[in-house]
């Protein structure tokens, strides 16, 4: 059918597939996405990391090279599951950028510009589109964090040998649970943030408050009752405490302080919530972060 | 009601749903909160243009989202070809396309990658979205401007991308919320053109909801006029135009007493109204040069003679008074 035909016709062709629909919206996503060239430079340097590790890796197992530099990298650096750890923390933290520029301006320009009702008119349900949304970021950062990470690990264990490899699979199973809960975290909060504040740059604050009040409450609360469980709050130690128990390096008790209480020495043991506590706070999180999309992305908002 | 002449297919093998009417709407009532919007609605609509026609308030817009599964209904049901809404909705939707009433866009894409998408998530592959998007935008009238984002488009415009987007995947039902809202009267003959097009080709059925009576006249067979969320007419605008084409208002001059008698005699229905006024029905082998004939003989002037109908305003502005009536 040519343009110079102009009827209305039907369509009878084959249609896709409806699980693959969602998946429209991120290919027209990064479309636009890597047409600002501060941002597809900005994604480029979030691989810079990644470049440090590879060369790392690499040059534990190059001879030749160590001699040539005259140094001992491997008693330096010792490739375990703390150096990935690192890593995977420096990584998380470019994804919170990522998001931060990239997440709020995703529903809110639907709901800005009354899109949703074209969305949803179609066969194409509310939770395909918020899928769909959350894919945008879900799928950059997955190609940041975990997919380059866990490839640097196949690459250190196929340097190493099998038998590293075998004994060292939790790190690569703590490399992708940990980047995965880190980016749907971040995915979720800023498709809520989006979806509840329709500007752009509001919202973008409102991410970053999310992120940097509660941790700057916690903080107080620390310091005034002697704790750590002030940590409960802040969304940057509950990911640590997870990183670290998945990574094997999370120790509960952190320092011992000493008070005098009337005369009497009081010795305070400071302890970090338990991991069951921080991983029930971040699942709590992802719940009412679900809730309150599913109560905001509808077609029309209906005012009871 | 008369069933439709043609029946839209989408394949060449029909299946019995096929023949069921456009809209059933079977007690269909919707509240919001404890607020009733629409009231037990009953009916079968089967023609290629449906108007529906309210004041501001009166649920034409909510009966459009209910039927597109938006809202659920309270109690009721409705089925569009069909397929019940609150159990079939993704089915309906792959065969409606639906034109809102407000602007509605995404922001930062030219038309033609705003239409492909809207064409991609009805389930078009990318090559064939692309392809008609292109086409759509043509149809629309918006061949030339397609490559510019649709935030620089004028409000006639983005009604136009509007209808492109509702088009671009070539649905069975067509629901367009207020058209020709915002249009100046070119960019309004515009829309009710393609809108008669899309009708006329007999590959869509059309919903049109608008408070414009003039839209509705010129674009629909059947109407529902709906007020304070009940059904208050329901009315087949092609019957009643026919069955009003028989009725005349002459005006005469001369003893029309007489003249009266003789229209009787032939088995027509009359009134006089005032010294000069006839009103007649004519009956069937009755025609209009049987009157000329009569009043020669008569020897009485036919001065004026034209067709009477009841016009939309009309059965709309009763509809407003009586309140409420059905199918």
């Amino acid at each position: 059918m040519a343009v110079y035909e102009q009827t209305y016709k039907q369509y009878l062709g084959k249609l896709t597939p409806e699980w693959s629909r969602f998946l429209i919206i991120p290919r027209h996503a990064f479309r636009d996405v890597f047409k600002s060239k501060l941002f597809t430079a900005f994604f480029i340097v979030c691989f810079l990391p990644l470049l440090v590790e590879a060369i790392l890796i690499y040059l534990h197992h190059n001879v030749n090279a160590l001699s040539l530099m005259k140094v001992n990298v491997r008693e330096l650096i010792p490739i375990d599951a703390f150096f990935f750890q690192t890593f995977v923390n420096l990584q998380a933290t470019f994804a919170f950028f990522v998001t931060l520029l990239l997440g709020p301006p995703l529903v809110a320009r639907d709901l800005r510009n009354n899109a949703l009702p074209l969305y949803l008119c179609r066969p194409f349900s509310r939770t395909e589109y918020v899928l769909g949304k959350m894919s945008v970021l879900l799928i950059l950062l997955s190609a940041m964090t975990w997919i380059p990470q866990l490839l640097l690990f196949l690459f250190q264990g196929y340097l190493e040998g099998a038998s590293w490899f075998v004994d060292n699979l939790w790190i690569g199973s703590a490399i992708f649970i940990g980047s995965v809960v880190w980016i749907l975290v971040l995915a979720l909060l800023s498709q809520v943030v989006s979806a509840l504040v329709k500007w752009r740059v509001v919202a973008s604050g409102a991410l970053l408050g999310i992120f940097f009040i509660p941790s700057v409450f916690g903080e107080v609360i620390n310091q005034l009752f002697f704790t750590h469980w002030g940590n409960i709050i802040s969304l940057g130690a509950l990911m640590k405490n997870v990183s670290a128990g998945l990574f094997g390096t999370f120790v509960r008790t952190t320092s011992h302080i000493t008070s005098f209480d009337n005369g009497i020495e009081r010795e305070i043991v400071m302890s970090e919530p338990p991991l069951w506590a921080s991983w029930f706070v971040l699942g709590l999180i992802c719940l009412v972060c679900l809730a309150l999309l599913s109560r905001k992305v509808k077609a029309y908002e209906v005012i009871k | 009601m008369a069933i439709p002449e043609s029946i839209p297919t989408q394949s060449a093998v029909r299946n019995p749903a096929d023949f069921a009417p456009v809209i059933d709407l079977n007690d269909l009532s919707v509240q919001f909160g404890k607020r009733p919007i629409l009231q037990n609605l009953r009916g079968e609509l089967r023609g290629r243009a449906i108007g529906l026609l309210g004041p501001n308030g009166a649920g034409k817009t909510t009966l459009i989202h209910t039927l597109l599964g938006f809202h659920p209904p309270s109690s009721g049901t409705a089925h569009i070809f069909g397929r019940d809404i609150t159990t079939d909705a993704k089915q309906i939707r792959s065969l409606v396309g639906y034109m809102p009433e407000r602007d509605s866009f995404i922001a930062k894409m030219s038309a033609v990658h705003f239409v492909r998408l809207m064409a991609e998530l009805s389930g078009l592959p990318s090559e064939a979205a692309l392809e008609r998007a292109h086409e759509a935008l043509f149809y629309v009238g918006l061949g030339e401007a397609r490559y510019r984002s649709v935030d620089t488009y004028s409000l006639g415009m983005k009604q136009l991308a509007k209808l492109a987007q509702a088009i671009v995947h070539g649905p069975r039902l067509i629901f367009l919320d207020e058209p020709t809202n915002g249009l100046d009267p070119p960019a309004r003959a515009r829309m009710i053109r393609l809108v008669r097009e899309i009708r006329d080709s007999g590959k869509a059925n059309i919903v049109l909801s608008s408070h414009l009576l003039r839209d509705v006249e010129e674009c629909c067979e059947e109407i529902l006029i709906l007020k304070d969320g009940r059904l208050a007419v329901y009315c087949n605008l092609e019957e009643e135009r026919k069955a009003n084409r028989k009725f005349l208002m002459l005006e005469t001059r001369g003893d029309q007493h007489e003249f009266a008698a003789a229209i009787g005699a032939l088995g027509c229905e009359y009134a006089l109204s005032g010294d000069t006024r006839v009103k007649v029905v004519l009956q069937d082998g009755v025609e209009v040069r049987d009157l000329y004939r009569i009043a020669a003989q008569q020897n009485i002037q036919i001065r004026r003679l034209s067709y009477k109908r009841d016009s939309l305003e009309d059965i709309f502005l009763k509809a407003m008074e009586n309140g409420h009536g059905g199918l």
